[in-house]
């Protein structure tokens, strides 16, 4: 075997699988015998991974051939499960067990997938850095004293740190597309409603998306298609059929797999405060593709910088009425002795979520408030219409949409808790797709903030890249061809972090 | 029609009806709605709010709500919208209830009644889809209270009128009507003791043609009696403040049968900030014309309807067919006995006379009532063809409710009540009669009058009461040569 | 226009939340600095614009899917209260409800 066990991808250790030079337990406990210096996990789970493992090695000796059967992940911790506790990394879920599996958890698991355990996230997806886990910050292996990225941080640090070579995500305004940038993996956000909503605790209902972190569009490839698919119980979800996405990207390889292909860049996307070395890193990315016969062409999104006030508005207004159900009557935590309802409800909620989400649930309320509906909520989604609109007429003079997916690497963790309001800014580039509901991809294309000081740490850089592919509805195999014929042509996806 | 008017003051009420749809499942979840299991078996992990759940809305609820809007001649919204009404209390699990706000699925409409005779008709606001709440019970947990989230989301209708009603027994007419028609529709089960149709009444008063004043909403009315109760004590209630020179606070009040008095509710002092807002959980609801079509096809023959056949068909004045369709089973009892003996009015007054007298009296349906609808028409048929005379009619229908016999004629013969129509035999008794009376007749020949009659009285002791009185009075003139 | 504490105080009361003082006043400011930034986009026209509400409808006609009317659920009562802070007798125990 040319690489150690715990580096293979999804597809490299499934053929070994498949081969029988590979058993499901041996690529397990490569994972299990790596320890979590990066807090990545809320809970992993050895015996059960074993036992699991185990299980699928015999499936496979008996001839089932489930499409993942074996495949190792985790889950992040904002979709309930069964056998492992679910917090969405909060105080107010502490020793929740869910009755039920999320849709996509059990999807997963019909393909033949090992869960290794939860993985750390902002609390309800609340943040863009993961430093707001009430079970502590997630860190990122390619420079510990920085952040991985939110809020799927813990899946993102982890497979970029090779404790996985897979995890799922949750998308809001970013949180599988930033970390997957900040951590240099591969990750997608599929359109609105293609995978179900039904056991992935909500944070805002019309934004939230869940997708695959990997690194390689091939092995996202792979996990999307079993995620993915309609689901009765969310009255959201897709009827669209769910097509043979990696089938479609190796059928197109080549030497020109993209001639035709035309890459819209928003002047937008490329605005002066970009640092210079994330626009190089960009650049050389768009570079890659134009020689494997993609045209450039420009398209406008005119609004773009208003999608931050736009999402801030609706995002806090659906959480606000989301996590209402957080009352400590029916499950999770409650306070001690609470003299009457009211202070039951208080004193529980108060106690029990975190700063930047009392935060959140005050602006939601505000925005939905007597009075003020009309001028906040109401006219955010007036302009959220108007957003999408802009990417309908963009598409009309192109196939993908590109740019960067953040404006900067990742920062040094503690940087922005002076005003933690203004680190929604740093979303600006994430937030227009998520609210019209597109697919989206993060795709590394190198790295960043070379010899470059950073400010609070002083350490020089040398943090990922990614590249952001946003493509029409539906379109998520063109995403995810564009960027497996980028990683064909290209080694940025390969680099590993070292020393963790 | 004329307001009437309570101490000089105006009485204004509008309803808000809560009826629980008679569905299977719940609207949002596959759960049962089947009344009085254990507490919380019948809660399931999206009744619950568990973490991830999700609604998703039942065919049978929307159907249900189509039937209705077409019943009251309302509009069926092509599109209306989901949204989430948000406040916390512990019967309400997702801390948000998802009602209809903006767009209410059923718009309009109106529903008519008779108020001691008169006709009146009350426009509909609307109809919305929402879900029912948990209950909270009260008896003592060591100071606790116990939440029980089995009718957590159970489908409610939330019938909304104008505020077009005068008084309290307006408000009561109106609220009978609109329980006797959701029953007859098949859309609610009616049981008012298990909460399946609940009644809101907003109420004010004010001066007549001074703008309205001031309402409180009394919560969760259970009976009919206890609405009029609690509207009556609740107007005076206001026109006491109001003449004391004291304001009105909107609020809302629970009625208490036990002093028969209404209190403002603790739990809705706080003035409340819904923040409604579309449920994103759940797209716009769309209502086709061809779903709307099949319902109206499948829809039973509305009491309005039946009320003008039977005035056209069998002459009925407007009041009687209004009476003959306070709900489906009267409206089949009433047909049943019209055919069966052709006399549509008498059917008519029997069924409002003494089958009513009866029914309410041992407070049954006229589905227990003893005396069927084919039993009573035979009774009306011997009163016709003269074979027992009214008063007869009703001692052999006190032995049919009784119990004594199930054949009319048989009790007829067993009692003896058969009028005397063999005028042969009449004839003898007439003549001992006269004869024995001799004085009458003389006195009756000088031109007194009065002594006829008392001969009558005479024949009819004679013949035990069995004589037909219009024959005796015909024969005894003859023979009087009078 | 800025909010003050008083509204604080009433939106948190509202989200049955009791922040300190000291916590209200970082909030307010907090508060007041987010809305700064929302400003600009209260003065975009969107006169005869339809809010969208759900992505998708944004190019199709997104319309609500409806389950048939029958029960699929079955009794999970032990499952469902396993993590629940206080049951007794099958109910959720809370302080005193008082209508």
């Amino acid at each position: 075997m040319s690489k150690a066990v715990h580096e293979l991808g999804v597809a490299e250790g499934l053929a070994l699988l498949e081969a029988g030079q590979l058993s499901s337990r041996e690529w397990v406990d490569a994972l299990l015998s790596r320890e979590d210096r990066l807090g990545a996990f809320l809970h992993r789970d050895a015996v059960g991974a074993r036992a699991a493992a185990d299980a699928a090695d015999a499936r496979r000796a008996a001839g089932d051939t489930a499409p993942l059967l074996g495949v190792p992940l985790a889950h992040k911790d904002i979709f309930v499960t069964t056998e492992h506790p679910t917090t969405a990394g909060s105080k107010i879920l502490e020793g929740y067990r869910s009755p039920f599996d999320a849709t996509v958890v059990a999807n997963l698991a019909r393909a033949g997938v090992v869960s290794l355990g939860k993985l750390n996230c902002d609390e309800f997806a609340m943040g863009s850095a993961n430093e707001n886990s009430a079970y502590g910050k997630a860190h990122n292996p390619w420079d510990t004293t920085r952040v991985p990225g939110g809020s799927s941080g813990g899946s993102a640090a982890a497979v970029a740190a090779r404790l996985l070579p897979a995890a799922t995500g949750t998308d809001t305004g970013g949180s599988i597309r930033q970390p997957a940038s900040f951590c240099g993996i591969t990750g997608i956000k599929p359109t609105y409603g293609r995978c179900s909503r039904y056991g992935m605790i909500a944070f805002a209902s019309s934004l939230d998306q869940a997708g695959p972190m990997a690194r390689s569009a091939e092995d996202c490839a792979l996990l999307l298609q079993a995620m993915a698919g309609f689901d009765e119980r969310d009255a959201t979800s897709l009827q669209q059929p769910v097509p043979d996405w990696r089938a479609q990207m190796l059928r197109q390889e080549g030497s020109q797999p993209l001639k035709g292909l035309r890459i819209g860049l928003p002047d937008e996307f490329f605005p002066q405060q970009l640092d210079a070395d994330v626009n190089a890193a960009v650049r050389a990315g768009l570079a890659a593709l134009q020689a494997l016969g993609a045209e450039l062409v420009p398209v406008q999104l005119p609004r773009t910088e208003l999608a931050i006030p736009v999402y801030y508005l609706i995002a806090p207004a659906e959480a606000s009425s989301n996590l209402s159900r957080f009352d400590g009557v029916r499950y999770g935590a409650r306070c001690e002795d609470p003299k009457d309802l009211l202070d039951l409800y208080q004193r529980t909620r108060t106690e029990r979520f975190g700063a930047e989400v009392q935060r959140r649930i005050l602006i939601g309320t505000y925005v939905l408030s007597h009075g003020y509906y009309d001028a906040y909520y109401l006219q955010a989604q007036k302009l959220r219409r108007m957003i999408a609109d802009d990417f309908q007429a963009a598409f009309k003079g192109c196939d993908l949409i590109a740019g960067p997916v953040a404006p900067t690497v990742a920062w040094s963790i503690g940087a922005q808790d002076d005003d933690p309001v203004k680190a929604y800014l740093a979303d600006i580039f994430t937030l227009p797709g998520s609210l019209a509901g597109l697919p989206g991809m993060s795709v590394p294309v190198g790295f960043g903030a070379n010899g470059m000081l950073d400010p609070v740490t002083g350490k020089p850089g040398g943090m990922p890249v990614g590249l952001q592919l946003l493509g029409n509805y539906f379109d998520e195999g063109r995403l995810l061809h564009t960027a497996h014929a980028l990683q064909q042509a290209t080694d940025w996806h390969r680099a590993a972090p070292q020393g963790v | 029609m004329t307001a009437q008017l309570v101490r000089g003051y105006e009485v204004v009420i509008g309803l808000e009806n809560h009826v629980q749809l008679s569905t299977q499942s719940k609207i949002f979840s596959g759960s049962s709605t089947a009344f009085g299991a254990a507490p919380n078996t019948q809660a399931s992990a999206v009744d619950l709010a568990l973490p991830g759940t999700l609604p998703v809305l039942n065919r049978g609820a929307v159907e249900r709500a189509i039937r209705f809007g077409l019943a009251v001649g309302a509009k069926v919204a092509p599109l209306s919208i989901f949204a989430r009404k948000n406040y916390f209390y512990p019967d309400l699990p997702k801390g948000y209830q998802i009602s209809q706000y903006e767009i209410p699925v059923v718009q309009g409409g109106s529903v008519s009644f008779f108020v001691n005779g008169q006709k009146k008709t009350v426009n509909l606001t609307r109809a919305h889809l929402e879900e029912d709440a948990g209950k909270s019970l009260h008896e003592d947990f060591h100071g606790m209270s116990g939440i029980d989230l089995n009718r957590a989301g159970t489908p409610l209708l939330e019938i909304v009128s104008e505020p077009e009603l005068r008084s309290a027994a307006e408000a009561c007419e109106y609220a009978k009507t609109l329980h006797a028609l959701v029953m007859w529709l098949g859309i609610c089960d009616g049981n008012m003791q298990e909460g399946s149709f609940r009644c809101d009444v907003n109420v004010s008063v004010r001066k007549p043609g001074e703008p309205f004043g001031t309402r409180r909403e009394i919560k969760n009315l259970n009976s009919f009696k206890f609405l009029i109760q609690a509207v009556n004590f609740e107007v005076n209630w206001q026109i006491d403040r109001l003449e004391d020179g004291l304001s009105i606070q909107q609020a809302t009040v629970l009625f208490n049968p036990d002093t028969g008095e209404t209190r403002a509710m603790r739990s809705k002092e706080d003035a409340a900030d819904y923040r409604y807002f579309p449920d994103p959980d759940l797209p716009p609801l769309m209502i086709g014309a061809d779903w709307v079509e099949r319902v109206k096809a499948e829809l039973p023959e509305l009491p309005a309807v039946m009320a003008t056949r039977f005035v056209q068909q069998d002459g009925l004045p407007e009041y009687d067919a209004q009476m003959m369709t306070t709900s489906l089973a009267t409206a089949r009892y009433y047909e049943a006995a019209r055919s069966a003996c052709g006399q549509a009015k008498l059917v008519a007054n029997w069924m409002m006379g003494e089958v009513s007298r009866r029914l309410n009296a041992e407070e049954k349906d006229i589905e227990q009532a003893p005396v069927g609808p084919v039993l009573l028409a035979a009774l009306i048929q011997r009163i016709q063809d003269g074979t027992i005379s009214n008063n007869a009619a009703r001692q052999v229908f006190d032995a049919l409710w009784a119990g004594e016999g199930a054949d009319v004629d048989a009790l007829i013969e067993a009692k003896g009540l058969r009028q005397m129509s063999d005028t042969g035999e009449l004839e003898r008794i007439l003549d001992e009669v006269l004869a024995a009376n001799a004085k009458s007749v003389e006195e009756f020949r000088a031109g007194k009058d009065k002594a006829f009659n008392a001969l009558v009285g005479q024949a009819m002791k004679a013949t035990k009461g069995k004589a037909n009185p219009g024959l005796v009075n015909e024969m005894l003139r003859k023979k009087l040569g009078g | 226009m800025a909010l003050t504490l008083d509204d604080v105080a009433r939106l948190a009361k509202l989200a049955r939340l009791a922040p300190s003082p000291a916590q209200q006043a970082t909030l307010l400011s907090q508060l007041n600095g987010f809305f700064e930034h929302v400003e600009a986009m209260r003065a975009v026209d969107t006169r005869g614009v339809a809010p969208l509400y759900t992505p998708l409808s944004a190019v199709q006609e997104v319309q609500l899917r409806l389950r048939e009317d029958a029960v699929t659920e079955v009794d999970q009562r032990e499952l469902n209260q396993r993590s629940a802070p206080s049951v007794e007798d099958g109910l959720y125990l809370v302080p005193k409800v008082i209508e």
